[in-house]
């Protein structure tokens, strides 16, 4: 009885101690999971989730203030991968699985106001004043704050292109 | 010289050779099509850029399209004729795509033009050889059309001992290498010391299968007693035509994963490749026609032909006879690694060895069963992989999972499908894995510059609002100068 | 004109799975064969009853799982996991441990997780082991094995349907231990192995009866070899481990070990080596892993035999080794062509 007191004694100051001294020196500075969150979303910082910016969504996933599914551009492999990093059961029926798009100018309806370039986060659209504007498609994001902006709506999303040089086979469909 | 001393390759198959409806079949020019659709991205690289105009009158041989960046080649017009579009056109892949398309109606008088002046190989410098080579628009012939100067211009990098020409042919059903050495030895050879000058190198090795003596036989005439050059048969095995188990064959080392065979002092051609090449310099002929076997249970008059660059598939078709059955597949290239076509409707280019037409008798549809884990691929895999589990990570999805068994070092050779009972596309999983792998790192490579644009706008933002501050600044603080002045003046 | 969207390769070899299984079964014949011959009619009710229940529960969890019945029934697959387990079964066994055994085999260890392809365990040892370790009374003994069985087939039928012989008293009379298990007794009692074997059940280097029907699934199993059914390092490393270490323990001390040629014609040695061992679903994948995986088993069923509670330690060497299969296939990865040292 009196051993079974003192050996649990010694054994719950002991875990204690080194819970507490853990604790100190093993701290850890931050929420790691936001960043890990970061790091796993598009980055292009587009705001289309209402949060300023990939940053903020992130702290904000990993704080369970925002659901999974809150990144458009990401679809359903990144709301998938999301909630397997958390460990949450999320309903994915509801995302919209997007091919990667990007923007592109209808020419014949471009005035050059430069009302889109001025917005685009990652410097994708190039012109000047009075020019027609292009988009870079390695820099688009899809992020599709041009759209809106456009006074002449000649700003469209369009999905990327397949070309014999990005063109891959398909998954077998048999099942096996 | 079959005394060579040959090493083993791990795994391969023996799959039925089918050889026997073409090889005796010598090689015939297949009549001018009508109207010839020449891609320009015919090869590994960039696609080259037109330099002709809608309604053109070419000579047979001109350059239609300059090749564009380090790896691309030029494409000849292959007969004289009228060009009709410069376009797109449904490519020669599975896929169907679209590729940019030169169509030339042809004339019928086969007109040639002037290519360049002729001068005598072995008093030009290598790297003139090498031009040559890429202005003729010269790929490498065996299927994988890499512009072949470039790999000629390899002993600038490497330390080169020894040329091996591929003539391995150990693709079922293709004849076409075959043909063109029993027929043609005399021209490889000099195609061969061509390019062991323009290389520099003292040794080349000719292999090829065993089950070809009529090729090594010629070959070995036609060799002579050129010191360097031997003829080596090499066991019968798929896939032996592969560059770099051809090379651990013959000089027994392994080409490290991701290098080239350059590494170990070898650079691979194919026959066909030397036989251009000769072509080019001897003749001053730009690449423009290549030999086809078409083959197959479904085609009439199976037979090796020369055919023009950019004939359509269905002309070639009709030449030999049309079709006697209903085909169920249609294959470019040889059974294990050609592709199926889209259509007929679609051209010959420089790497199509072959136009298979199977039917279900030869190539039997099979439903997919669940893998057995009988491990035969693990057997067979020339690699030394491990296919099922390979193909389990790429059915779930998980790439990365696929590329740490080794999925990037998979060369496709379809030995694993070959003898697979459950008949699992284990080569279209490791297609589709390496694909994806592919298009999962553009998009992080994509990701990162676009990161590194964001920072770059967020500080010019920064600088031009701190610029904007200032400005704003200097100005209040004049304005107040100013009136601290007009005050003074008017105090 | 069809234009397929399937990639190269176009050309295969005339291998499938039904084809593997048929030759599985083939192989079986001359074993199974000489099973019936010495022990009788029960064999053969043992592989009707095992069979008709196989079938039966796949269609059923086929039908539960919504795949298409005809053509996972014809993989042949549920056919071999019965037979095997049939063959391993006491040729006195009531039907419903048959039926027991067999439906666990196929719903648990099959069907429950995932299918042909999917078990971690050999179906068939999972089965057996069920009812050895459910019913160890039954599943111990053996009929004496004679030429043409030592009972009719109507006593056989009324055994195993009813339970009951129409002569109950001649039950002990035709069933009784195996060679094995009378060697384990016989030690236990402190006799040695040159006196037990003299006993009126043992033949030549092993058990009267089963040195033949061993013999026989040998070359059934070397058919498989030649016809490249199955590969030769499981059998190999399955017999070498055994006969090795049995052969050790024999020159150590001969009088409590039995001889190594013992160990390979007893039990269910040869039907482990060729046909049980080498399950594909269920062994290593890799060279190296099934020379080791193939070791294991063979030692491991010489421990359990010589030191186990049960007198032979197939089933349980077996499973225990599939455990090891992932580990055992992770290690031993093939070296890929072009990476010189692994690093």
């Amino acid at each position: 009885m009196i051993a079974a007191i003192f050996s649990l004694a010694i054994l719950g100051l002991f875990l204690g101690t080194s819970l507490g001294v853990a604790s100190r020196y093993l701290r850890v500075e931050g929420n790691p999971l936001a960043d890990e969150i970061e790091a796993m979303l598009p980055g292009s910082q587009c705001g289309q989730c209402g949060f300023p910016g990939c940053g903020p969504a992130a702290s904000a996933v990993a704080n369970n203030e925002a659901p999974v599914t809150l990144c458009p551009p990401g679809g359903k492999s990144l709301a998938g991968e999301l909630a397997a990093k958390l460990g949450v059961e999320a309903d994915l029926s509801d995302v919209e699985d997007k091919a990667p798009q990007m923007a592109t100018i209808n020419e014949a309806l471009c005035i050059g106001c430069t009302k889109c370039f001025k917005r685009c986060p990652t410097d994708a659209i190039l012109g000047g004043p009075k020019q027609i504007h292009a988009v870079i498609s390695d820099a688009c994001t899809g992020c599709e704050k041009c759209v809106d902006i456009c006074p002449t709506e000649c700003v469209s999303m369009k999905p990327i292109p397949v070309t014999l040089q990005n063109w891959h086979w398909p998954k077998p469909t048999l099942a096996a | 010289m079959r005394g060579l001393k040959l090493f083993k390759i791990r795994g391969g198959v023996h799959p039925n050779a089918n050889k026997q409806a073409t090889h005796d079949r010598n090689i015939a020019k297949l009549p001018v099509p009508g109207l010839l659709r020449i891609p320009l991205l015919q090869h590994i690289g960039s696609p080259a850029q037109p330099v002709v105009k809608l309604g053109d009158y070419v000579l047979k041989g001109q350059l239609l399209a300059r090749p564009q960046g380090a790896i691309s080649a030029p494409v000849h017009a292959p007969t004289s004729g009228k060009i009709v579009s410069i376009g797109k056109y449904q490519a020669p892949h599975p896929s169907g795509l679209p590729v940019p398309t030169i169509t030339l109606k042809t004339d019928g008088k086969d007109e040639w033009t002037q290519t360049w002046e002729y001068e005598d190989p072995f008093q030009m410098e290598p790297a003139k050889i090498a031009e040559i080579v890429a202005n003729a628009g010269i790929v490498g012939m065996g299927g994988a059309t890499f512009p072949s100067a470039v790999k000629l211009g390899l002993r600038n990098r490497y330390q080169l001992e020894k040329l091996i020409i591929n003539g391995a042919e150990c693709e079922p059903y293709l004849t076409c290498d075959s043909r063109l050495m029993q027929e043609h030895a005399a021209e490889i050879i000099d195609g061969i010391r061509i390019m062991m000058h323009a290389l520099g190198v003292t040794e080349t090795l000719i292999a090829v299968e065993k089950n070809k003596p009529d090729a090594i036989t010629s070959l070995e005439q036609a060799a002579g007693d050129h010191p360097g050059i031997k003829v080596v048969g090499v066991p019968v095995q798929y896939p032996m035509g592969s560059e770099k188990h051809l090379t651990q064959t013959l000089i027994g080392k392994e080409t490290p994963a991701r290098a080239l065979t350059a590494d170990l002092g070898v650079v691979v051609h194919n026959v066909a490749t030397a036989y251009a090449i000769h072509d080019a310099l001897r003749n001053s002929r730009p690449l423009i026609s290549r030999i086809v076997t078409v083959t197959g249970a479904a085609i009439q008059n199976p037979g090796n032909y020369q055919v023009l660059i950019g004939t359509p598939v269905s002309h070639i078709i009709d030449c030999c006879g049309g079709l006697k059955n209903d085909p169920e597949k249609l294959i470019l290239g040889g059974p294990m690694m050609g592709q199926p076509l889209p259509s007929t409707k679609v051209p010959i280019i420089k790497g199509s060895g072959g136009i298979l037409a199977l039917t279900s008798k030869e190539v039997p549809m099979k439903d997919p069963s669940p893998c057995i884990r009988c491990a035969s691929c693990v057997n067979v895999c020339p690699c030394g992989l491990l296919p099922l589990e390979m193909a389990i990570r790429a059915k779930a999805g998980d790439l990365d999972g696929a590329a740490e068994y080794g999925l990037m070092d998979c060369i496709s050779c379809g030995s694993c499908s070959y003898v697979c009972p459950s008949h699992i596309p284990l080569v279209q999983y490791f297609n589709y894995a390496k694909g994806a792998l592919t298009e999962k790192q553009r998009a992080q490579h994509k990701q990162e510059e676009i990161k590194r644009l964001i920072e770059a706008r967020k500080e010019r933002m920064e600088k031009q609002a701190k610029a904007k501050k200032e400005k704003l600044a200097r100005r209040k603080a004049e304005m107040a100068e100013k009136k601290k002045q007009v005050s003074e003046t008017s105090a | 004109m069809p234009f397929i969207n399937t990639s190269s390769p176009h050309q295969q070899n005339q291998s499938s799975v039904p084809d593997l299984m048929r030759k599985v079964l083939l192989a079986l014949i001359p074993g199974a064969l000489a099973c019936l011959y010495y022990f009788g009619f029960g064999v053969l009710v043992n592989i009707v009853i095992a069979s008709a229940t196989a079938l039966a529960s796949e269609t059923i969890m086929l039908n539960l799982r919504h795949y298409p019945v005809r053509r996972y029934l014809t993989d042949y697959s549920a056919l071999v996991t019965a037979i095997l387990l049939a063959l391993a079964l006491p040729a006195t066994v009531p039907w419903w441990l048959t039926v027991i055994a067999t439906s666990f085999a196929i719903v648990i260890a099959k069907q429950l997780y995932g299918g042909l392809g999917y078990n971690p365990f050999n179906p068939a040892m999972i089965g057996y082991v069920v009812a050895l370790i459910a019913f160890p009374q039954q599943m111990t003994q053996w009929p004496v094995p004679q030429p043409g069985g030592a009972l009719g087939l109507l006593d056989v039928l009324l055994l195993q349907l009813t339970g009951t012989l129409s002569d109950p008293a001649i039950l002990d009379a035709v069933t009784s231990a195996t060679p094995m298990d009378q060697i384990k007794t016989g030690i236990g009692l402190n006799r040695t192995i040159g006196e037990i074997s003299t006993g009126a059940l043992f033949g030549t280097v092993a058990g009267r009866g089963w040195e033949l029907v061993n013999l026989l699934f040998l070359l059934g199993g070397l058919w498989l070899l030649w016809k490249k059914v199955i590969n030769w390092q499981i059998p190999v490393a399955v017999l070498s481990a055994l006969f090795f270490w049995s052969w050790m323990f024999n020159l150590y001390d001969g009088d409590l070990y039995s001889s190594p040629f013992f160990h390979l014609f007893s039990g269910g040695t040869m039907l482990c080596a060729f046909f049980i061992a080498t399950d594909p679903v269920t062994a290593s994948t890799t060279h190296w892993g099934r020379l080791i995986y193939g070791m294991g088993i063979g030692i491991l069923t010489f421990i359990i035999r010589n030191w186990g509670g049960y007198p032979d330690g197939i089933a349980f060497a077996v499973i225990l080794m599939n455990m090891a299969v992932p580990t055992i296939d992770y290690y031993t990865q093939p070296r890929v062509f072009g990476h010189q040292d692994e690093d």
